[in-house]
C-alpha cells in the first residue's frame, strides 16, 4: 500500500466518520441527560430524506439542511413526549421512531417523486460541495505534508468541518458551562437537580432537541454531502454504529471522535477492499462489516475497560409529591 | 384501590391505542392522496376475501406468533429482546443444517428435529447477550441489537462462501430435499373435504405456533419457572429475597425467548422458502415487538395480534400490487402501534383512569 492509497483511505475514513460522529454526539447529549436514544437511525433517515427532497425541489442545499433538521426535531419531539412527558419506555419509543422514519420516508418519497422511494439526484446547488482550503493547490506539491493538507484536510464539505468542530464544542459545553453541568447531573441524579430548583423536564427536552439538531445535520450530510440524493434505507445501520461508538467512547466527546474515526476507518476499508489477504488467511468482508458491533459487545462485556452508562439513563423521572 | 377494572386494562387500552394508530394511518393515506376506505376494502378483500389471501395472512401470522411470543417471554422477565431478528436468522441456519445434511424419511420427523435445531440455534444466539446482562451488566437491548447485525454478517458469509451450491450465483443454500417439505394447509384440509388454496404458503407450522402459544401460557402462569420469571420481572430485589437467582432467570428467560424466535424458521425457511436465503426473516423479528406490546405479553393476546399483523402484512402487499401505496405503509402502521401501545401507553391510560374514577364516584 503506497502513500497515496493510505491518504485516499484516510480521506474516505473522514467522510464516512462524519455522519457517525454527528449522530454519536447527538446520542451523547441525549444519553448524558438520561434519555436513551436508539432512534438515532430513524432521525438520521428522516433528515436525509427531507433534506434531499427540499434541496431537490428548491435547488438550495441550505434550505434542505433546515428541512432535515426540522424533520429530525419533530421525531425528537415525539421521543421527548413519549419518554419525558408520558414517562413511557424510551427504548420502545426509539424502536417506534426508527420504523416510523423507515416507513414514512419511502411513503412520502413515492408520493412526491414517484421514483420508487427515492429522490431525484441532486445537482449543483442542491449538494454540499467540497471546500478548498486556502493554498491547497500550491501546497500539494510539498512532499508528505502537501498531500495530507490538500487531499485529507482540505476538500471536504462544510458539514465535515462542522462535525469535527462539534467535538471541542461539545466538550466545552458539557464540562465548562453551567448548562453542561446540569445536563450531566440530570442524567446521573435528576432528583438532586430538581431539589436545586432546576427543571428536569426542561433540561431533558433541551438535550433531546440538541440531539435532534445533530441527527438532522448527520442525515442531511448523508443525502446531500456524502451522496447525491435519498435512497430507501440509506442510513444502513449508521445510527446503530453511532450508538456503538457512543458506548465505545464511554459517553465522552473526545473518545467519541476516536471511536467514530475507528469505525469510519473500518467502513472505508470494507468499501475499498472486499476480502483482505493477510497471507496465511483472508479476512472476509463480512468480518469488517461486523467488527464495530463485535467490538462494542466486547467493550460492553467489560473485558476492555468498563463502559458505565449515565446512572439515571432510561428511567423516567417522577417528582415526589 | 385499583383505578381501572382488569378488563379495561387488558382490552380497552390496547383497543384505543389501536384506534389511534388506525386514525393516524388513515390520515397518512389521505396525506399521500389515496382513499383510506378504498384501501381498507382492498386490504380486507386481499387478505381475508379468499383462501389464497387467508393462506398468506396465516403464513405471516405464524411468523409473528413465534417472534411475538419471544418478545413477550422476555417482557415478563422485564427484558427487552430486540434480537428476535438475529435469533430467527440463526434459527434458519439451524433448520438448513438439519434439512440439508441429514437424510429424512418423512417430513414429520424432519419437522420435529428442525424445530429443535432452530430453537437451539436461536437460543444459542440469545445466550451471550443474556449471560453478559446477567453476569456483567451489559445492557441487553444494546447487545441484542449488535447481535442482529453480527447475525446478518455471519449469514451473509455462510451463504456466500460456505453453503452456496457450486455454480450458483445466488447467495442461498440448495433446495431442501423433497422429504422435508412441509404440508400446506391445502394438504392438511383436503382430506376433510375443505378446499383451500394450493398456492398459499400457510403450512403445518401454524399448528406448531398455536401449540407454542399454549405452552407459553402454561409456562408463564402454571409452572414454578414461570412464576419465578414473573416475580423477577415485577421486582428484582423481591425475587432475590425470595431466593430466586437473577442470573438463572435472566439466562433461562432469554434462552426461551431466543428459542421461540428461532423456531420461526420452520415456517419461513422450511415451510415457505424450502431453502435458506438472505434476509429470509423480512423483519418479522421486529414485528414481534409490536405483536407482544399489542397482545399485552399474553399468549392469547399475541395470537390475536399476530393474526392482525398477518392481515396487515398481506393486505399491505395487495395494496402495493393494485395501488400506488408502497408496502412501507405497513411499517408506518407497525411504528404507530408500537408507539401508542408501547411508548405512549400512559397517554391513553391516564385519561382513561380518570374517567373510571369519575364514574366510580358517581356510583358511590
Amino acid at each position: 500500500m503506497d502513500f497515496l492509497t493510505i491518504i485516499q483511505v484516510l480521506d474516505s475514513t473522514v467522510r464516512l466518520a462524519t455522519p457517525l460522529l454527528l449522530a454519536c454526539l447527538a446520542g451523547l447529549y441525549s444519553e448524558r441527560a438520561g434519555i436513551f436514544d436508539i432512534g438515532l437511525e430513524g432521525k438520521m433517515l428522516a433528515a436525509a430524506f427531507f433534506s434531499a427532497a427540499i434541496a431537490a425541489m428548491t435547488g438550495s442545499v441550505w434550505l434542505g439542511l433546515l428541512a432535515g433538521i426540522a424533520a429530525s426535531l419533530v421525531l425528537s419531539g415525539v421521543h421527548g413526549l413519549a419518554s419525558i412527558t408520558f414517562r413511557g419506555n424510551q427504548l420502545i419509543s426509539g424502536v417506534a421512531i426508527n420504523f416510523l422514519a423507515a416507513g414514512m420516508t419511502v411513503l412520502i418519497a413515492q408520493s412526491w417523486f414517484k421514483q420508487g422511494g427515492r429522490t431525484p439526484s441532486l445537482i449543483g446547488g442542491g449538494r454540499f460541495n467540497p471546500i478548498e482550503l486556502p493554498f491547497a493547490e500550491t501546497l500539494s506539491t510539498f512532499p508528505i505534508l502537501g498531500p495530507i493538507y490538500s487531499e485529507l484536510i482540505s476538500g471536504h464539505s462544510i458539514l465535515v468541518y462542522v462535525a469535527f468542530a462539534a467535538v471541542p464544542a461539545t466538550w466545552w459545553l458539557l464540562y465548562r458551562t453551567r448548562f453542561g453541568l446540569r445536563l450531566r447531573a440530570v442524567g446521573e441524579n435528576p432528583a438532586a437537580v430538581d431539589t436545586a430548583g432546576v427543571s428536569v423536564v426542561g433540561l431533558r427536552f433541551a438535550a433531546v432537541a440538541i440531539c435532534g439538531v445533530l441527527c438532522g445535520i448527520a442525515g442531511a450530510y448523508l443525502a446531500t454531502g456524502l451522496q447525491a440524493g435519498f435512497v430507501k434505507e440509506m442510513t444502513a445501520g449508521r445510527g446503530f454504529i453511532a450508538l456503538a461508538a457512543l458506548i465505545f467512547a464511554k459517553w465522552r466527546p473526545w473518545y467519541a471522535l476516536s471511536a467514530c474515526l475507528l469505525f469510519g476507518f473500518l467502513q472505508a476499508i470494507a468499501l475499498r477492499y472486499q476480502n483482505i489477504d493477510l497471507g496465511a488467511f483472508t479476512v472476509p468482508v463480512q468480518v469488517m462489516d461486523a467488527l464495530p458491533y463485535i467490538l462494542t459487545v466486547v467493550i460492553l462485556a467489560g473485558f476492555v475497560g468498563k463502559a458505565v452508562p449515565p446512572r439515571a439513563g432510561g428511567e423516567p423521572y417522577v417528582k415526589e409529591r | 384501590m385499583e383505578k381501572m377494572p382488569a378488563w379495561a386494562d387488558a382490552v380497552l387500552v390496547p383497543l384505543i391505542s389501536l384506534l389511534l394508530a388506525a386514525i393516524l394511518s388513515a390520515l397518512v393515506i389521505i396525506g399521500i392522496g389515496e382513499d383510506p376506505v378504498a384501501a381498507v376494502k382492498l386490504m380486507v378483500q386481499g387478505s381475508l376475501g379468499s383462501t389464497y389471501g387467508w393462506g398468506y395472512t396465516l403464513y405471516y401470522a405464524t411468523n409473528f406468533m413465534f417472534t411475538g411470543l419471544a418478545v413477550a417471554v422476555a417482557f415478563h422477565a422485564r427484558m427487552f429482546n430486540i434480537g428476535g431478528e438475529g435469533q430467527a436468522m440463526l434459527g434458519g441456519l439451524g433448520v438448513a443444517v438439519v434439512c440439508l445434511y441429514m437424510p429424512w424419511p418423512h417430513w414429520s420427523l424432519a419437522l420435529i428435529f428442525a424445530t429443535l435445531s432452530s430453537a437451539v440455534f436461536g437460543a444459542a444466539w440469545a445466550f451471550l447477550p443474556a449471560y453478559l446482562q446477567a453476569k456483567r451488566g451489559s445492557h441487553i437491548v444494546i447487545t441484542t441489537i449488535m447481535f442482529n447485525f453480527i447475525a446478518a454478517a455471519l449469514l451473509n458469509y455462510l451463504l456466500v462462501n460456505v453453503m452456496r451450491p457450486k455454480g450458483s450465483m445466488d447467495p442461498a443454500t440448495a433446495k431442501f430435499p423433497e422429504t422435508t417439505h412441509l404440508p400446506t394447509l391445502h394438504d392438511i384440509l383436503e382430506p376433510f373435504g375443505i378446499a383451500f388454496s394450493k398456492a398459499a404458503p400457510a403450512n403445518v407450522s401454524l399448528i406448531v405456533a398455536i401449540i407454542a402459544c399454549v405452552a407459553v401460557y402454561f409456562l408463564i402462569w402454571r409452572t414454578r419457572l414461570g412464576y419465578e420469571i414473573r416475580a423477577f420481572g415485577h421486582s428484582e430485589s423481591g425475587a432475590k429475597y425470595a431466593g430466586i437467582s437473577p442470573v438463572k432467570i435472566t439466562v433461562v428467560a432469554m434462552l426461551i425467548s431466543g428459542g421461540l424466535a428461532g423456531m420461526m424458521a420452520i415456517n419461513n425457511v422450511m415451510g415457505e422458502g424450502e431453502r435458506l436465503i438472505m434476509n429470509s426473516t423480512e423483519g418479522a423479528g421486529f414485528i414481534g415487538i409490536a405483536v407482544a406490546l399489542m397482545g399485552r405479553s399474553h399468549p392469547f393476546g399475541v395470537f390475536l395480534a399476530a393474526i392482525l399483523f398477518g392481515f396487515l402484512y398481506q393486505g399491505g402487499a395487495e395494496l402495493a400490487l393494485w395501488t400506488t401505496i408502497p408496502r412501507e405503509l405497513i411499517v408506518v402502521i407497525q411504528a404507530l402501534v408500537i408507539l401508542f401501545t408501547g411508548a405512549l401507553d400512559n397517554m391513553v391510560r391516564m385519561p382513561l383512569e380518570k374517567l373510571f374514577l369519575i364514574f366510580r364516584k358517581g356510583d358511590a
